[in-house]
């Protein structure tokens, strides 16, 4: 699990040492039960990192949005605040929080290091009971502050939620522009929250479906750019290329294994379908896993890597199947209403995500692993390809409106849709893992 | 707007400007804009030439709503494709296939695939030589017509049976 990032971003965690009165709670401590129905959003009070002039504001306003945009969290206005911070240090007037309804307060400082590096700590208060839950510092180079803020709001998150964040991540995704008959589209990556942006490709060759690696700094994605529509690897951070495999045909839908070893993909066969395979990285072995007169497509690994699930039509219309990660077994687990496609395995392994076309609409939506307990969690007129956020609690897709494709997010019970901002038209997101 | 002028007066040329045009987007890699045709010229394609082969038979094909089932409107503009072809033996020939926006991406690369392998297999059922046949699919990233309705889903299901090679 070694990050090609981590020498240039030099982030250290440490734990801050309580400085409130060691005792114990008087009340249980603050908690959001995320697994609830409907999750009223916390009331927290993010104030403004001291020190670093300007720093200072936009990290505790990076760590506001991440907070607010998952839906979980309702930061306070600041003008509402009562208590001045003047040391994050020290201990904060409880009362003067409490009045303004901040079940939870942050406070932070941001200061630069003579070797030039910048450290940011933050302390997280729970106001009603009146005592610090989490204090940590972390450094990074001058370049990264917005991922400081974003580590700061996953650990924010977590301490609240009791599960992972999801804030200091990344996101690959086909930026488009131009007249529809006529898009250019192009391979780019940005934070989770539209920052960041860079473009890997240059937008000569039709680019499509990127997905990130498990755990290197590595995409796999399909490029028009040798004629013929084709697999490759993309090692993001020197732009290394490298085509996967030698087939005769078409390759397509291509996604990582778990342990990052694989890509599974479509191999188109002379006779016009498409079926499954897995190529070995290091060995370059393939192995077939569908042999369908079919459409065999969008093939996802469980989590575990032991199972499969993919889009085939081989009942006639394209619905869901599950495989053995050896092609051995296969069921269909779609049986509703409508055409089903692009399933994605969820990194916790108990649902998968899907797009579903009924009734001349585009529905994003999850079953169980045995196609039961169907449920929808956005509906439009033309929508598709979900992607799972590495916590399993949010999905972000496609959606096109207003003359092209947008991204969207959307958390696991169908609440809060979010737009995600992109400059241009932005379709086939994939989330990356959490950075390291 | 001379041109234009000129050619308000003659309604054959506008749907021969037409089609061109759209051709021209669908077939990045056949030059095929009036310029390139000779256009300007005549009016009347050169019996062989790739002008003729897309104004006077027809070089494209319709599906039905996912599906690569060659229609019985189809199979006519594709016998006449298969006679044309086996006359101008000179050309190598690529079709491509093409699906409309109302299906997923990975999926419609795959109906594309099927249907320029459909087309393709007529046409060497009717005489054409295999290798001289290649494949591509677009799936849904292609489309001619972009309106958000029926007509122009129609239009995007389609197959295109594009010239290269020596005299095109």
């Amino acid at each position: 699990m070694k990050s090609i990032l981590k020498p240039l971003l030099m982030i250290a965690a440490m734990a801050l040492g309580m400085t409130a009165a060691a005792t114990l709670p008087a009340r249980a401590l603050v908690e959001l039960n995320v697994n609830k129905g409907n999750v009223e959003p916390l009331p927290i009070a993010i104030t403004d990192f001291q020190g670093g002039d300007a720093l200072g504001a936009e990290i505790s306003g990076i760590v506001s949005a991440d907070l607010k945009r998952s839906g979980l969290f309702a930061p306070i206005d600041k003008s509402a605040f009562i208590e001045k911070i003047s040391n994050p240090d020290a201990t904060p007037r409880f009362e003067d929080w409490k009045v303004i309804n901040a079940q939870a307060l942050v406070t932070g400082s941001v200061s630069k290091e003579a070797d030039g590096r910048v450290r940011a700590q933050y302390r997280l208060w729970d106001t009603f009971a009146g005592q610090q839950m989490s204090g940590e510092q972390f450094f990074a180079n001058d370049a990264n502050t917005r991922r400081v803020a974003h580590i700061i709001a996953d650990a924010i998150y977590e301490r609240l939620t009791g599960e992972k964040g999801y804030f200091d991540t990344r996101v690959v995704f086909i930026d488009e522009s131009g007249a529809k008959n006529a898009r250019k589209k192009r391979l780019a990556i940005m934070d989770q929250d539209g920052a960041n942006i860079r473009y890997l490709s240059d937008g000569r060759s039709i680019v499509l479906t990127p997905r990130f690696s498990p755990n290197r700094q590595e995409i796999t994605y399909m490029s028009y750019e040798s004629g013929q529509p084709r697999v490759y690897l993309l090692q993001i951070e020197t732009g290394q290329r490298e085509l996967v495999g030698n087939f005769p045909g078409m390759t397509f839908a291509p996604r990582f294994s778990p342990d990052g070893q694989k890509v599974i993909m479509s191999l188109l066969r002379e006779d016009g379908n498409s079926n499954i395979f897995a190529m070995d990285l290091r060995s370059r072995s393939t192995t077939r896993l569908t042999n369908s007169t079919a459409i065999d497509t969008s093939p996802s690994y469980s989590p575990d890597g032991s199972k499969v699930v993919f889009t085939s039509d081989r009942g006639g219309r394209a619905q869901i199947y599950v495989m053995g990660a050896d092609g051995s077994g296969q069921t269909r687990i779609s049986f509703g209403d409508g055409v089903y496609s692009t399933p994605v395995w969820s990194p916790r392994g108990d649902l998968i995500a899907f797009t579903k076309q009924t009734a001349g609409e585009f529905q994003i939506g999850v079953m169980r692993i045995d196609g039961s307990g169907e449920r929808i969690l956005s509906t439009g007129f033309q929508q598709e390809g979900p992607t799972w956020a590495p916590n399993g609690r949010v999905l972000m897709f496609f959606r096109d409106s207003a003359g092209g494709p947008k991204l969207v997010s959307v958390d696991l019970t169908g609440r809060n849709e979010q737009p995600i901002p992109t400059a241009n038209f932005a379709s086939d997101p994939a989330w990356s893992p959490l950075l390291e | 707007m001379g041109r234009i002028a000129a050619l308000t007066r003659s309604p054959v040329l506008i749907a021969l400007v037409a089609s061109l045009a759209i051709a021209g987007c669908a077939s990045k890699k056949t030059p095929n804009s009036a310029a390139d045709l000779g256009l300007s010229g005549a009016g009347a394609a050169t019996p062989g030439s790739a002008q003729d082969f897309t104004v006077n038979i027809g070089d494209r094909i319709f599906f039905d709503t996912d599906s690569s089932s060659i229609r019985a409107d189809a199979q006519t503009t594709l016998s006449r494709q298969a006679q044309w072809l086996n006359q101008y033996g000179q050309y190598a020939i690529v079709i491509e296939g093409h699906a409309d926006e109302r299906g997923t991406r990975e999926y419609n690369l795959a109906l594309g695939a099927r249907r320029a392998a459909a087309t393709r297999d007529f046409l060497v059922a009717r005489g054409v030589a295999a290798q001289r046949l290649k494949t591509i699919s677009y799936g849904k990233e292609r489309p001619v017509a972009v309106c958000d309705d029926i007509s122009c889903w129609s239009q995007n299901r389609r197959a295109v049976t594009t010239l290269s090679g020596a005299g095109s």
